[in-house]
């Protein structure tokens, strides 16, 4: 009993004093005893159990963490049972009808995977070979030098976010005093990933609210602005969450002054080809930036373009000046990437490599992708449309239309959006993105409606 | 270890200034704390990796990372010519032919998953298949445990062993007050890698003995009864990598009530359920007889082994808590974790592991491969054990039968594997540890030579 009393003593500044049932220790005695569990003397377990009982659970002082912004909306979605109820929130594609889509790609994919009965052994931690060839291949073009000169260096992630995180990990071991360089707003998962990864980070003005559209001359301000060899992320099309992107033009004034601040550009690729429905379109900002010869970092996903979700499949990729460069940096990231989780899933992997290193998949899935993009482009149509035949307000509504990709930033606030939820059962973050890939043509008009009334009515 | 690896690469920022600015012409000199202290960007003139039309590379100090060693063991092997090679390296189950094996069951689940017309590839939750947690959570703990019953667990699927523990740790070295693990001297090689990037400081306690071959039991106890109260113990439940050598039962028992009188937490590494002896429930007896006492625990379960689902990487990292309240704050703390390393876990292994763990059946089909697999390698172990005694070899080479699980720590010295690799062509690990895995009953004669050879030329 003393030397109970005694851990509790030594343990007090680290326990929260919980009151415990009276009767708790002789409740778990009485269970073992009824449980018969033939490893245990009565004696000795009594004593133990009482050492044990009078402690508090270490983690007494963990609090509960808030739901995740974007993720939470899907559950409240969900609990609502409104008929009229719209899930504009987690960005993953649904069909005309709403439902979630597998490519027919990938269902062929996996049938072949299956007959051909492959077996699961552990994949290199770099990840699958073909894997990473064709993904390399995808992003800069099978032609491009830096393939060719064997300049790149690809693993296999685990999609955007895993990716991202061996890169951020890369960074703050090799750069320990660089900083990251994050667009005002971005993806809000961004910024945990660099805090977690212990890379410091900044932001550069993006949307301008006043346009709902891009603040070029603040962007280029605070990225000239930065220490020297900040890392600046850009995301290389179809914008999360504003869905708006610079144009070419200003692609190269992006790139004159980061070459001017020998930052390093880091690009987020997850729309690939989902944004405007071509693959080389959507990879231009990237293979421009290649083409000026800058080492750069890409952190690549499938989850859209190729439906893999739940799969787990990306990769980042470091254009480096030398293959030797490209050897050391590979290497690195393979020590980054033991400790975390030794090595990547192979079924996505898989998948990816037979549709897209099979020239018959790999022409079916550039059919596939062009009717999502084009799906969505269709409904940003009819959307606009009619907003701009309801609100007579005479309101520019063509940012619909310039927009591009899954999410669109509506230039509603925080209060517009929550009754965008609160009256009309329309689902969507707080920042006032929607996900255009969430809607259907049959329910334009109703979230057309919806917008109207909260943007004029709602301050 | 790991950490002074780290070190050593890692080259000092004024050590990459001054050779920057030597590349550059700029007078530099380390002894001038300007350019160090200043953190004014405009004061000071930063030379930036990417500075200079040189061979210069932001790369630059980037260092090849040398080859992990356990896996450099299969490079090796696959390199050599000779038909009489054996690869006694990674730890992956190999059949009587030498070759890899997928389950039939897992070929079962896997083509009732592909063949559902009603499949999805959405993303699961942060923390998880729900499906799949629950049932790794009865099968380690028992579907009986009263910490189930009372919902004090939190579990969430992570990436096979690897992933468990690095989230585990994070989550440790985050939410606990004691942020020293002691991990056993010897242990898998990724152990003190994983912990200390996941932020912890580790520690280790004396586990195997040479001279025995056997634990260090009393040194053991020493150890851990030096440990500061609230410290982590990182346990192997069962068939302890490299050595082989577990615990008794009774030892066991003694290992409990210590780390429960000193306040220590336990954290299980369970890699082998079910492989080790070839029984479930055995193989979970050490945790089980913690959770028993209603003390708190982490537990790290992996079914790369039992399922050979090594490259779908599927695990799961479970908490004991003392308080179902406990147990959904840590829960939610523990997504705060995942999401930044790799937002959700990949669904495609996770659902083959809930086909089988739920359908009774399949279940009981797995118990049977599952003990096929480790009678195998059982019978491996006499085997070698009884060709070591007919050849006469010197020794006692009885710790080869009762050692228990994949691997045998043969206590053939460095010098001896490196003759046995080069004139028999036996691929292992440096230690001497060899997986009994990769043996056949063909190529027990020639392991037996090699062994006996080596013994006898080198001391």
């Amino acid at each position: 009993m003393a030397s109970a009393l005694a851990l509790v003593a030594l343990s007090a500044p680290f326990f929260r004093a919980v009151p415990l049932p009276e009767n708790s220790m002789f409740q778990r005695i009485g269970a073992e005893k009824k449980h018969g569990n033939p490893l245990f003397k009565g004696k000795d377990f009594r004593r133990v159990s009482m050492t044990v009982s009078v402690n508090v659970s270490r983690f007494e002082g963990v609090t509960m963490a808030p739901p995740d912004p974007i993720l939470g909306v899907s559950e409240a979605f969900r609990v609502d049972t409104n008929d009229l109820k719209l899930n504009l929130g987690v960005g993953a594609y649904r069909t005309e009808e709403l439902q979630p889509y597998v490519l027919n790609v990938v269902k062929k994919a996996e049938k072949l995977m299956l007959e051909r009965g492959e077996n699961k052994e552990y994949l290199p931690i770099e990840g699958l070979a073909a894997f990473n060839k064709v993904t390399a291949e995808l992003l800069f073009g099978a032609d491009n030098s830096v393939i060719q000169e064997g300049r790149v260096a690809t693993i296999q992630g685990l999609s955007g976010t895993g990716s991202l995180r061996l890169a951020a990990a890369f960074i703050q071991r090799y750069f320990p005093d660089a900083k990251a360089l994050i667009s005002s707003p971005t993806w809000g998962n961004h910024k945990n990933i660099f805090n977690d990864a212990r890379v410091p980070w900044s932001e550069y003005r993006y949307y301008d609210p006043r346009t709902v559209g891009l603040d070029f001359d603040g962007m280029v301000a605070d990225i000239k602005a930065a220490p020297d060899g900040s890392f600046v992320l850009l995301h290389g099309c179809a914008h999360n969450p504003t869905g708006i992107d610079p144009t070419p033009e200003q692609w190269e004034k992006i790139a004159d002054v980061i070459q001017e601040k020998n930052h390093i550009p880091f690009f987020d690729v997850a729309y690939q080809g989902f944004a405007s429905g071509s693959l080389d379109a959507d990879a231009y900002s990237v293979r421009l930036f290649v083409k000026r010869g800058f080492e750069l970092l890409v952190a690549q996903s499938y989850s859209k373009n190729l439906g893999l979700y739940a799969e787990r499949i990306g990769a980042i990729n470091v254009v480096c000046s030398s293959s030797d460069a490209g050897t050391r940096v590979k290497s690195q990231l393979k020590r980054l990437a033991r400790p975390m989780y030794s090595n990547p899933p192979v079924h996505g992997a898989r998948i990816v490599a037979n549709v897209v290193g099979d020239p018959i998949l790999f022409n079916e899935w550039k059919q596939e992708m062009e009717l999502m993009a084009g799906r969505i482009k269709n409904v940003r149509q009819r959307l606009y449309e009619n907003l701009s035949q309801k609100d007579k307000s005479g309101k520019d509504w063509s940012f619909v239309l310039k927009q591009i990709g899954m999410f669109s930033y509506t230039g509603l606030h925080k209060a517009q959006s929550d009754h965008m939820t609160d009256k009309w059962h329309i689902y969507m973050t707080k920042d006032g993105r929607i996900s255009l890939a969430g809607l259907s043509l049959s329910k334009c008009e109703y979230l057309a409606d919806a917008i109207i009334d909260s943007f004029h009515n709602v301050d | 270890m790991g950490d002074a690896n780290m070190r050593a690469e890692l080259v000092s920022p004024g050590r990459r200034l001054g050779t920057l600015a030597r590349h550059l012409g700029v007078d530099y000199s380390p002894a001038s704390s300007s350019l160090m202290a200043s953190h004014n960007a405009s004061e000071i003139v930063t030379p930036s990796p990417t500075a200079g039309s040189y061979d210069g590379s932001v790369f630059a100090n980037v260092v090849q990372a040398p080859e992990d060693p356990i896996l450099g063991v299969t490079v090796a092997y696959n390199k050599d010519p000779s038909p009489v090679k054996v690869n006694l390296g990674v730890g992956a189950y190999r059949t009587e032919d030498g070759k890899p094996l997928v389950l039939n069951v897992v070929r079962r689940a896997e083509q009732l998953l592909v063949n559902d017309p009603s499949r999805v590839k959405e993303y699961l939750p942060i923390t998880g298949l729900a499906d799949f947690n629950k049932l790794s959570a009865k099968l380690i703990f028992g579907a009986d445990s009263p910490a189930i019953q009372e919902n004090r667990v939190a579990t969430v699927q992570c990436l096979s062993g690897t992933g468990s523990l690095r989230v585990g740790g994070e989550f440790l070295a985050r939410h606990h007050h004691e942020h020293t693990i002691y991990i056993p001297q010897l242990t898998w090689g990724n152990h003190p890698k994983v912990f200390t990037l996941a932020g912890l400081s580790v520690k280790t306690y004396r586990y195997y003995d040479p001279t025995t071959r056997g634990l260090n039991f009393q040194g053991l106890l020493e150890d851990l009864n030096m440990a500061p109260c609230g410290a982590i113990v990182l346990l192997h439940a069962c068939a302890h990598n490299p050595t082989g050598v577990d615990p008794t039962l009774d030892q066991w028992e003694q290992i409990r009530l210590l780390i429960r009188s000193k306040g220590l937490l336990p954290f299980f590494d369970s890699a082998y359920q079910g492989f080790a002896s070839g029984n479930l429930e055995a193989d979970a007896q050490s945790i089980r007889m913690f959770v028993a006492d209603g003390g708190e625990c982490l537990t790290a379960q992996s079914y790369a082994k039992n399922m050979g689902l090594y490259g779908e990487r599927v695990g799961a990292l479970s908490i004991v808590c003392k308080s179902a309240d406990v147990a959904v704050r840590v829960e939610s703390q523990l997504k705060l974790v995942i999401r930044p390393m790799y937002s959700n876990p990949p669904i495609h292994g996770a659902s083959i592991v809930a086909t089988i763990l739920k359908d009774r059946e399949m279940y009981h089909e797995w118990t049977i491969e599952l003990k096929a697999m480790a009678d195998r390698i059982i019978r491996m172990r006499q085997q070698l054990f009884d060709a070591l005694r007919t050849r006469g070899t010197p020794g006692d080479w009885s710790h080869i039968i009762k050692q228990i699980g994949m691997f045998t720590f043969t206590g053939l010295n460095r010098e001896q594997v490196t003759f046995m690799t080069k004139e028999y062509h036996i691929y292992m690990t440096s230690d001497g540890r060899i997986s009994m895995a990769g043996l056949s009953s063909k190529t027990v004669p020639h392991l037996a030579d090699a062994i006996h050879a080596a013994v006898a030329r080198i001391k």
